[in-house]
């Protein structure tokens, strides 16, 4: 391709134009596709090819959201909900990923509940929600209690598999340099771990979001799960889904929130090969 | 000034209920500031021994000497390297030499301080910041080293740590330990099953059997130092060399 030189500089190749590029038509494409599906959503309902009744309509979803956060409780609804499935979340994945690290100290101990372990999560933990809403009230806690459980097993599971990765040359290494149980624990054991538990807390955010709806729908004064069933029984469609839509951002906004913490918690790691 | 003495140490593991000698009596001394190599066929035990050494297992009989002081079983009286590097992945090269420092609780800051000069002198200035997997082996092998180093122990055992490289890296990395021998007066106890590797570095070669494990000659190199790419191609280099193939071969023959 000698024609191609100009000035006879040399051809120098750089990927990363071309990656910006994919990147940036990509972007264009994404936001085309949903713009037309919100279009057709539109058009399909206006022209009745879809039962606006059934199928509501952006433009009546957004106008009902509206008067849901200006004339209802919207915004408390979504501060309640949203309060609870974090709280939930932080709190069981902490808890979980603290009991998946404590198998590391004992084989013994181990042992012994690994096969509990396994057995609690094949509890459909949802199945509980009417005794726990009965054991804990209808009020805030017993939707944080359901988020909790929902996520603590896949977080202890995610940490001991973690714990069972552990390199045991690297584990020799340390000691040959004098280290205690406790130097191997913070320095290999939960370094080790933290990708592990990284990549479940996707998973987590909308386990404990589910829980929560749940929570909300076997009884509640508050939350989108509540609004959700209520504008169900009273046949407001519009309502359900505002819900919906409301109850999606709030998973998108929640997804972003992991992603910035995946992004602070392996801060100063290479990707792994 | 450290003398390691391993007085009448063996190992044996149960296998399918009947014991398996992995090492049978040896008694060796390495004297101060000495550079021996063991060498011998693969399952010979020298790994075993090591681990004795270091601390990491008991034996079977037989105490490890230091200085006269029975450090059996008491990890962390000499610094052990193994053929694989195991840097931890997720810390810069800095901080991954440092660790032996931070276990004995010097401020990361002060050991940084310390380990900077240290990576400058001996061929990692410029990779201080970088992880583990951007290094060569070559590299990452003297970050292993430097880490054994920093932890400051008179006596450094080293299993076969430039196994894994190829020649020509190699033959960089035993002028560079020798080097580091010579400014830090350790005392080193080298495995390897390269014949040129253990007589272009050692005063002293200890030939190990095939399984059970245990010495069966020594052979002083008597080689002049400083020793160069020349001394691979001296008479008494090919001599030595003759030797230990024949005693090797032996042992291979004996083990088949």
């Amino acid at each position: 391709m000698p024609d191609k030189l100009k000035n006879n500089e040399p051809f120098i190749e750089d990927p990363t134009i071309q990656t910006t590029k994919l990147g940036r038509r990509a972007f264009v494409g994404q936001v085309l596709v949903g713009v037309i599906i919100i279009f057709l959503w539109e058009f399909l309902t206006r022209i009745g090819w879809l039962d606006s009744y059934y199928w509501s309509s952006p433009s009546t979803i957004v106008r009902t959201g509206w008067k849901a956060i200006t004339q209802g409780t919207l915004l408390q609804d979504l501060a309640y909900t949203s309060g609870s499935t974090i709280l939930g979340f932080v709190l069981g994945t902490a808890a979980g990923y603290i009991l998946g690290l404590s198998f590391w100290w004992s084989e013994l101990y181990s042992r012994i509940f690994e096969p509990y372990m396994i057995a609690f999560n094949a509890i459909p933990k949802l199945a509980l929600a009417p005794v726990l809403v009965i054991m804990f009230g209808i009020g805030f806690d017993s939707k944080v209690i359901l988020a909790f459980l929902m996520t603590i097993i896949v977080a202890a599971i995610a940490a001991y598999s973690g714990v069972q990765s552990v390199d045991r040359d690297l584990e020799k290494m340390l000691v040959s340099l004098g280290a205690k149980r406790r130097h191997v624990f913070m320095k290999v054991v939960v370094p080790t771990t933290i990708p592990w538990i990284v990549s479940i807390l996707k998973i987590n955010i909308s386990l404990a979001l589910a829980g929560t709806i749940v929570g909300e729908f076997i009884s509640s004064r508050q939350g989108i799960g509540r609004m959700i069933l209520y504008a169900g029984q009273v046949l407001d469609i519009d309502l359900v889904w505002v819900g919906v839509v409301v109850l999606s951002l709030l998973s998108i906004v929640m997804y972003l929130g992991t992603v910035w913490l995946e992004h602070a918690l392996m801060k100063g790691r290479t990707p792994k090969s | 000034m450290s003398e390691l003495e391993i007085a009448g140490c063996s190992k044996y593991y149960k296998k399918n209920g009947v014991p398996m000698c992995a090492l049978a009596d040896t008694d060796l001394r390495v004297e101060n500031g000495r550079f021996v190599s063991i060498i011998g066929p693969s399952g010979c035990g020298k790994s075993t021994l090591f681990n004795i050494i270091a601390g990491l297992i008991k034996p079977s009989s037989g105490r490890i000497l230091l200085d006269g002081k029975d450090i059996t079983q008491e990890s962390g009286h000499v610094g052990y390297m193994l053929q694989k590097d195991l840097l931890l992945p997720w810390r810069s090269i800095l901080d991954n030499v440092i660790i032996g420092l931070e276990i004995r609780g010097i401020p990361k800051k002060e050991a940084r301080k310390r380990a900077l000069p240290m990576l400058k002198n001996y061929g990692l200035g410029g990779f201080e910041y970088d992880h583990p997997d951007a290094l060569s082996g070559g590299m990452r092998q003297r970050a292993g080293l430097i880490r054994t180093l920093l932890y400051d122990k008179d006596v450094i055992l080293l299993d076969e740590p430039f196994g894994a490289l190829d020649a020509q890296t190699r033959m960089q990395m035993q002028n560079w330990l020798l080097e580091i021998w010579k400014d830090f007066k350790k005392t080193i106890l080298f495995v390897t099953h390269d014949i040129d590797e253990a007589i272009y570095l050692s005063d002293e070669i200890h030939v190990f059997t095939h399984r059970p494990g245990k010495i069966k000659a020594t052979i002083e190199v008597d080689l002049p130092r400083p020793r160069s790419e020349k001394t691979l191609m001296n008479d008494r280099f090919l001599t030595l060399k003759k030797e230990l193939l024949l005693m090797l071969r032996e042992e291979r023959v004996s083990s088949d």
